[in-house]
């Protein structure tokens, strides 16, 4: 007896040491991109490099049209898919019945999800910049990114007004509310913060994305900014792949600095999502 | 008189677990009538129908009319938020709405389209009077209403019904959650109501219904076996199982 739980105590300390080192190994791919980009962006870190226009092939200067372009694009991402994503996700949470047409426009979303971004950029291409005649602009752009990022801000809000406790519902409703009212009242003020942290995430993917602005948008070298919607732009996932690729005798430390900017955009927005996640949690009445 | 009356009415789920079999039942108005019964019996399906709740549920069947003051209250044609208004619900489990205790009394009347602050203000005084709960709270009414206890909790479910000055009052099992002494506080408030209000109960115990019942009504597996008024029902059943449920010989 008493050896045989000796046998299983050892087993499962060595379980646990396995698991305790694998879940640590994890850790270090993330930690080393991050030192990596850091050690070799940093050094390229000044006003200049922030604000200032690229000069000497890109060589010299500044990356401020491809941050103010990525800015714009995940703006107009916002604009058009978090409406029509929340929208999607109200419908199908709250009143869509549950039938073969619910079902079919769920599985149109997943796999929505699965498609490449180089195969949404083609379709952007096609769609937007030809036969819509938006041209390569910000607008063509934006409404791809949107395409893309729409799976992703439909299941997080779906998941969201679903945490939501349905008795919250049938309370409201035993108390004279309509459905909307409902809705508006009580499921959309509990579950925004939810709502927000998936907004945030896609909207965090599509700032990040090379291939769908590759054909609709992204200018090569457009030392100015865009001035309206139509205009096309420079943008820092893009950017960074020209430099990386496109132009020799490129110095290390622009490509690198270029790098660190994009992950500091993207990681911001990532610790903007968690932290209201955390913040709200803490607060929940539920 | 009778405020509700219920005429060879069935109710079948689509999933089959509970359902209601040609139930006839008059409940007369200012009066306590208690629904009882063992779990299953369909209590609850009962008392979701008086407020069309069961319009949420998935309802495969339904016969037979129920009239409230005349009203054909299962008629398409029923303007069912308004019969919500008219006939408020108590639940089993108290749910607080994520809000104030103000906003928790304020809700249904706000949903209503209610506009008059003065109205709006009586009535969250009135009402936590009337559910006992008014010198508990008064100096904190817009603290969270999560922060109350329990049977707190379920007084103030109850004052948000009575803020919408409903005429009939259903009450789900609502002190099943509750402690004796918050229980005691609840059944001296239904006496209170009953004064001005239809109550409809189903109690979370055999005692309950004794102690509270004007008019019982025992339900088993769906069928309606025996009705009568409370003093009758608990002392000189008619119906052999009826005696064995109230000996406690099963449920």
């Amino acid at each position: 007896m008493k050896s045989s739980s000796h046998l299983r105590n050892r087993q499962q300390r060595i379980g646990f040491s396995l698991l305790t080192i694998m879940s640590f190994l994890t850790i270090i791919p993330i930690a080393g991109v991050v030192i990596y980009i850091l050690v070799l962006g940093a050094p390229a870190i000044n006003w200049e490099f922030i604000a200032g226009f690229p000069r000497g092939g890109m060589r010299e200067g500044g990356i401020w049209p491809a941050i103010v372009g990525t800015l714009y694009l995940t703006l107009g991402t916002a604009v058009f898919a978090v409406p029509l994503g929340i929208g999607a996700a109200i419908y199908l949470s709250e009143y869509a019945p549950d039938n073969k047409t619910t079902q079919l426009i769920r599985i149109a979303i997943i796999n929505l999800a699965g498609i490449p971004s180089v195969v949404f950029g083609l379709f952007g291409l096609g769609l937007f910049v030809l036969f819509l005649q938006f041209g390569t602009s910000i607008l063509a752009g934006s409404l791809t990114l949107s395409i893309m990022t729409l799976p992703v801000i439909i299941s997080t809000t779906e998941e969201a007004l679903k945490s939501v406790p349905q008795a919250f519902r049938t309370v409201s409703i035993s108390l004279g509310a309509t459905k909307w009212q409902t809705i508006r009242r009580i499921i959309l003020p509990q579950a925004l913060p939810g709502i927000l942290t998936g907004v945030i995430l896609g909207l965090e993917r599509a700032a990040g994305e090379t291939a769908p602005i590759l054909f609709t948008v992204a200018a090569f070298f457009l030392p100015r900014l865009p001035s309206s919607p139509l205009d096309a732009t420079m943008a820092l996932p893009y950017h960074l792949f020209v430099i990386s690729t496109q132009v020799p005798g490129m110095p290390i430390k622009i490509q690198y600095g270029t790098a660190l900017v994009l992950l500091v955009f993207v990681l911001s927005m990532n610790i903007i999502a968690t932290t209201i996640r955390s913040r709200a949690r803490a607060r929940r009445q539920w | 008189m009778n405020k509700i009356s219920i005429q060879n009415f069935s109710l079948q789920y689509s999933d089959g677990t509970e359902s209601l079999r040609n139930i006839s039942l008059d409940i007369p108005a200012n009066q306590i009538t208690v629904i009882f019964g063992p779990a299953g019996g369909g209590k609850s399906s009962l008392l979701r129908v008086f407020n069309r709740l069961n319009d949420l549920a998935d309802v495969i069947q339904q016969e037979g009319k129920v009239y409230l003051d005349k009203e054909d209250i299962l008629s398409p044609k029923t303007d069912v938020i308004a019969l919500r208004r008219k006939v408020g619900m108590v639940f089993a489990r108290p749910v607080v709405l994520p809000f104030s205790i103000r906003e928790n009394l304020t809700y249904g009347l706000e949903v209503a389209g209610e506009k008059n602050s003065d109205r709006i203000k009586h009535s969250v005084e009135k009402s936590l009077k009337q559910a006992a709960l008014w010198e508990e709270v008064k100096d904190r009414l817009d603290d969270p209403a999560i922060a109350l206890s329990g049977g707190q909790q379920q007084r103030l479910c109850l004052a948000r019904v009575l803020a919408l000055e409903p005429e009939v009052i259903l009450l789900d099992e609502p002190t099943s959650g509750l402690d004796p002494i918050s229980t005691g506080k609840v059944e001296e408030s239904l006496q209170d109501l009953k004064q001005d209000y239809t109550i409809i109960l189903v109690p979370h115990s055999v005692q309950q219904a004794a102690r509270t019942a004007d008019l019982a009504a025992f339900l088993l597996q769906g069928d309606l076996v025996e009705v009568a008024s409370g003093d009758t029902m608990f002392t000189n059943p008619q119906d052999k199982r009826t005696q064995d449920y109230i000996q406690g010989r099963f449920g």
